[in-house]
């Protein structure tokens, strides 16, 4: 009944996908209703060829495939992001890059919120899939929750992906920095998102340990409010549904305020909430110790989820949105730092005792030298957030460096050090195929960030000061040319950075490649969800 | 996991696969300084505008308002110059001496301006592209006097937007000459400035030049300000020198724009313009 069901839908889908690839209005839309069609045209006949077998008995181990499958994505993506971010860089650096055959593909224009969505949700998204799936099975003793329904949230998440790419390159946007995406590909991230919120709270629910795990409040959290998110910041209205642009329910500064509100949530519930929860497994699993103190996650987490939500207006100050919301966005930023910084405090001291162990253990000390980004990116936060400082640091490349330093240090450096947790033990390997080759990825991808970092804080506060610059006359003393023209040198510094920090992931490629391939099994099976 | 080491702190008594929690208190400098921070930020929000109401949000006791910033921070600004701008804007241009203090003033308001507004088409430094004259040499198009330069910056070069705009159009002779034509004339305008590549070429050239286009450029093509038409004999070029450029010169004709400022700078801006462009070194 189920499958004939699902054939149903799948055959549905196609011809639909076919008729507005035929009426499509757009470019994008055409090539995008071609996507979703011969995608759901193959599932269907996948389908189709495996209806009448018998049905596998449902198992009661983890459910590891998907996690599997997640690590490899999140590898794969991880590369393709740090490559679009190093071209970028120096298309920035050295403008004829833009080449003249690719205009309207692959400039600046289009390659950086290709850059940004990799990272971010292609990168950082799939990072937290797996992960999360990983950690609520073996934290809740039980197998995931719904059967295939993890298969669909994993291979639905891809597609959203090559969809929003894919837009990106063709100028299918809806212009909102981090929700570039277009309506439809909002309506289908949003069924993806549900059905991953029921995988996870299931698992939860049908947990055979008395009490939920802390970091499954941050993973709950994070899925939760990017759900609400992602939701109220996409609410328009398709001027067709034959095509990909659509006009927005906010306008103004109202829009303004909208769209920051999820930027700053996308930050502290995407990049903040999720990957604590990450830390919050792996850093005390890795370091063999117990959580330092349950009393502090309690606090800082009910703390930090209760005010970034607030903290939005400081990317509007001095703007046209009124005093009163970037005093109060100033003032929840500053507040949040200690709730911020609850989470460094937890991740270091879990350590104590254990100290020594940074010395052998290259692992461990990438995901401490990420907690240190973490708490440095979140003291340097609230202070760009006050509004003196701000003014000096606002549009300048100090931001860039700010959300660097956070995203390489702090995001790059935990996944990669779960990468390297995960992929032996669900490979069933022994050990990984080689510890000196994760202390080369360590040293490459520090430097890489601290080139990148440095140079950003010294153009940033360089062209901060050139543009304010005046004479006793009142008048500006350098064009805005001048400070691109001064802005250069670090610009290939930076560039540098990002070669080095590639560099870097694609050397972790090759580890975890090399210890599926070929480090020695390990001895025991894994063993059964309880 | 070996919590039995510590045996002095307790854990929670939990354990999920293996991971277990500590039951430490909050560190006390954390907890202060989240206090402090809460206490400043709530004197913050009595000083500043901050809570929203119904009708509106409470101003603060400060007085504080970023919008009154600016325009305080604006209108000092213009009062602080407002007598030497009302001198530039009133001022003849031709009889401003150098050194005088409406002068240096509009040296330097040029400066400023021909930054923001001049030098992403003709070079940060005046010094032109291609397309884009130099201002900083002898080689006017429309004339190099002070209130010529005015002129050209207050009302702009074939712009629909302001009605005085200097105005004049080379034909497209591509139309009306042939390939070969084109190409015997290019060579006569090369020859001008002693640069042609085929001297029997340049000769045939010569006729079709007095014919079409002596009448614009001169005879020896010393060019007319009257209507812009550029000099061809100094090598000086504003397209571009080699045959291939003169040749798409010639055949497609050029339309050089440039928007005008007057309603925008107003007449000291412009003015501060012209005296800034004169005295870089062209000035006549
Ligand atoms: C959009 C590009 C553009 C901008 C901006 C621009 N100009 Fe021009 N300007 C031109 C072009 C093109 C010409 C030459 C037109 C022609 O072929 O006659 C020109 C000509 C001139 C001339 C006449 C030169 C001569 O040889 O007679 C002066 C003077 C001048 N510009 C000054 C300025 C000043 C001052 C500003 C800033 C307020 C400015 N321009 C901004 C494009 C521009
Ligand atoms: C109606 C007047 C007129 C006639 C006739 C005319 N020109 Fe021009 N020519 C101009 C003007 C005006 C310009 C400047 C165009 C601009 O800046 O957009 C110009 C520009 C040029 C230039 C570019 C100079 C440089 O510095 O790059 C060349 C070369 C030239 N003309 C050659 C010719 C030749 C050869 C003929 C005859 C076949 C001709 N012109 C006929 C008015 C004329
Ligand atoms: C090899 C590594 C990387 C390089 C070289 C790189 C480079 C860049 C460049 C050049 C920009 C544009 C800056 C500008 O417009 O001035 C950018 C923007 C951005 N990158 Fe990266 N990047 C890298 C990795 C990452 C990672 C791992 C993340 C997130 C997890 C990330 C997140 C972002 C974000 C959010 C922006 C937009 C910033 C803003 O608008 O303020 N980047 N990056
Ligand atoms: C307490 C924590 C934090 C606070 C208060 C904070 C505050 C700020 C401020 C004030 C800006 C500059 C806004 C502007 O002038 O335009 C900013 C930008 C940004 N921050 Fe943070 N930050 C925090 C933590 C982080 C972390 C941990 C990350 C990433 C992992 C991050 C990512 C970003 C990004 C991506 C931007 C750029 C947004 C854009 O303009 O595109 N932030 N943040």
């Amino acid at each position: 009944m189920w499958d004939y069901l699902k054939l149903a839908v799948l055959g549905l889908l196609t011809l639909l996908a076919a008729i507005a690839a035929n009426f499509a209005r757009d470019f994008v839309y055409q090539v995008h209703a071609v996507i979703v069609m011969l995608v759901a045209g193959g599932v269907f006949l996948r389908a189709l060829r495996h209806t009448d077998e018998p049905k596998r008995p449902v198992s009661n181990e983890y459910m590891d495939d998907v996690i599997r499958a997640g690590v490899i994505a999140t590898a794969f993506w991880g590369v393709v992001g740090f490559l679009a971010g190093t071209f970028i860089a120096f298309q920035l650096a050295f403008p004829v890059l833009n080449f003249e055959w690719a205009q309207g593909y692959a400039n600046f224009g289009r390659l950086r919120p290709l850059h940004t969505s990799a990272v971010i949700f292609a990168f950082g998204g799939n990072a937290l899939l797996c992960t999360s799936f990983y950690i609520v099975q073996r934290t809740s003793a039980v197998r995931l929750w719904g059967g295939n329904a993890a298969w669909f949230v994993f291979w639905g998440y891809q597609l959203f992906i090559v969809l929003a790419a894919t837009g990106y390159l063709l100028g299918g946007t809806q212009g909102k920095e981090y929700a570039e995406p277009e309506w439809y590909v909002d309506l289908w991230l949003t069924i993806v998102w549900v059905v991953y919120l029921a995988v996870f709270l299931g698992t939860i629910i049908k947990r055979k340990e008395p009490h939920i795990y802390v970091a499954n409040w941050f993973l709950l959290s994070f899925i939760v409010t990017v759900a609400m998110l992602h939701v109220v910041n996409n609410l328009s209205v398709p001027v067709s549904i034959w095509g990909s642009r659509s006009v927005q329910l906010f306008a103004g500064v109202q829009d303004a305020m909208t769209q920051w509100w999820y930027g700053h949530n996308a930050v502290g519930f995407f990049l903040t909430a999720g990957f604590l929860g990450m830390m919050y497994y792996f850093v005390p699993k890795q370091a063999e110790r117990p959580v330092y103190s349950y009393k502090l996650s309690i606090i800082h987490f009910w703390a930090l989820i209760f005010l970034y939500i607030w903290a939005g207006p400081h990317h509007l100050h001095y703007t046209a949105l009124p005093d009163w919301a970037s005093t109060l966005g100033m003032v929840f930023s500053v507040v949040l730092w200690m709730p911020s910084w609850g989470g460094m405090i937890n991740g270091l001291m879990t350590l104590s005792g254990a100290w020594d162990k940074l010395r052998t253990d290259p692992i461990l000390r990438m995901m401490v030298i990420s907690i240190g980004f973490y708490g440095m990116s979140t003291f340097e936060g609230p202070m760009m957030s006050i509004r003196a400082v701000n003014s000096l640091s606002h549009y300048t490349d100090w931001t860039i460096g700010h959300v660097h330093s956070g995203a390489l240090g702090w995001n790059g450096m935990i996944t990669f050090g779960a990468l390297y947790f995960l992929t032996p033990r669900l490979w069933n390997r022994e050990r990984l195929y080689s510890l000196s080759l994760v202390n080369w990825h360590f040293w490459l991808a520090t430097i890489g960030i601290v080139l990148y970092a440095a140079a950003m804080w010294v153009t940033g506060i360089m062209e901060g000061l050139m543009w304010r610059e005046v004479d006793p006359q009142g008048f500006l003393v350098w064009s805005f040319a001048d400070t691109v023209a001064a802005k250069f040198p670090m610009y290939i510094v930076r560039g540098l950075g990002g070669v080095l920090y590639l560099l870097g992931a694609i050397i972790m490629c090759y580890n975890l490649w090399m210890t599926v391939r070929s480090a020695p099994e390990r001895a025991t099976a894994m063993a059964p969800a309880e | 996991m070996s919590a039995e080491e510590h045996k002095d702190i307790e854990t929670t008594g939990h354990e999920w696969d293996g991971i277990q929690e500590y039951n430490n208190p909050l560190p006390r400098w954390w907890l202060w300084t989240f206090y402090i921070t809460i206490i400043w930020g709530i004197g913050y929000t009595i000083a500043y505008p901050a809570w929203p109401l119904i009708e509106r949000a409470t101003p603060g006791l400060a007085g504080f308002s970023t919008r009154q910033n600016v325009a305080d921070d604006i209108a000092a600004a213009r009062a602080a110059n407002a007598e030497v701008e009302a001198q530039l804007a009133g001022a003849d241009l031709a009889s401003l001496a150098p050194g005088s203090p409406v002068y240096d003033y509009a040296v330097n308001a040029g400066a400023a301006l021909f930054m923001t507004n001049c030098s992403q088409c003709h070079g940060a430094g005046a010094d032109g592209a291609p397309g884009y004259p130099n201002l900083l040499d002898d080689a006017w198009l429309w004339g190099g006097d002070i209130e010529a330069i005015a002129y050209s910056v207050r009302h702009g070069i074939r712009n629909d937007q302001d009605p005085d705009a200097r105005w004049s159009e080379m034909p497209a002779f591509g139309e009306m000459l042939s390939e070969a034509e084109i190409g015997a004339v290019t060579q006569y305008v090369l020859s001008l400035s002693g640069n042609a590549d085929d001297a029997g070429l340049a000769q045939t050239g010569a006729t079709l030049f007095a014919d079409n286009c002596a009448a614009c450029h001169g005879e020896n093509g010393e060019g007319n300000r009257d209507i812009g038409a550029p000099n061809l004999n100094d090598a000086i070029w504003l397209y571009g020198g080699d045959a291939d450029s003169v040749t798409e010169t010639i055949t497609a004709s050029r339309f050089g724009v440039m928007p005008p400022w007057g309603e925008r700078l107003g007449d000291a801006g412009v003015n501060a313009l012209a005296v800034y462009v004169h005295q870089k070194g062209g000035g006549e």
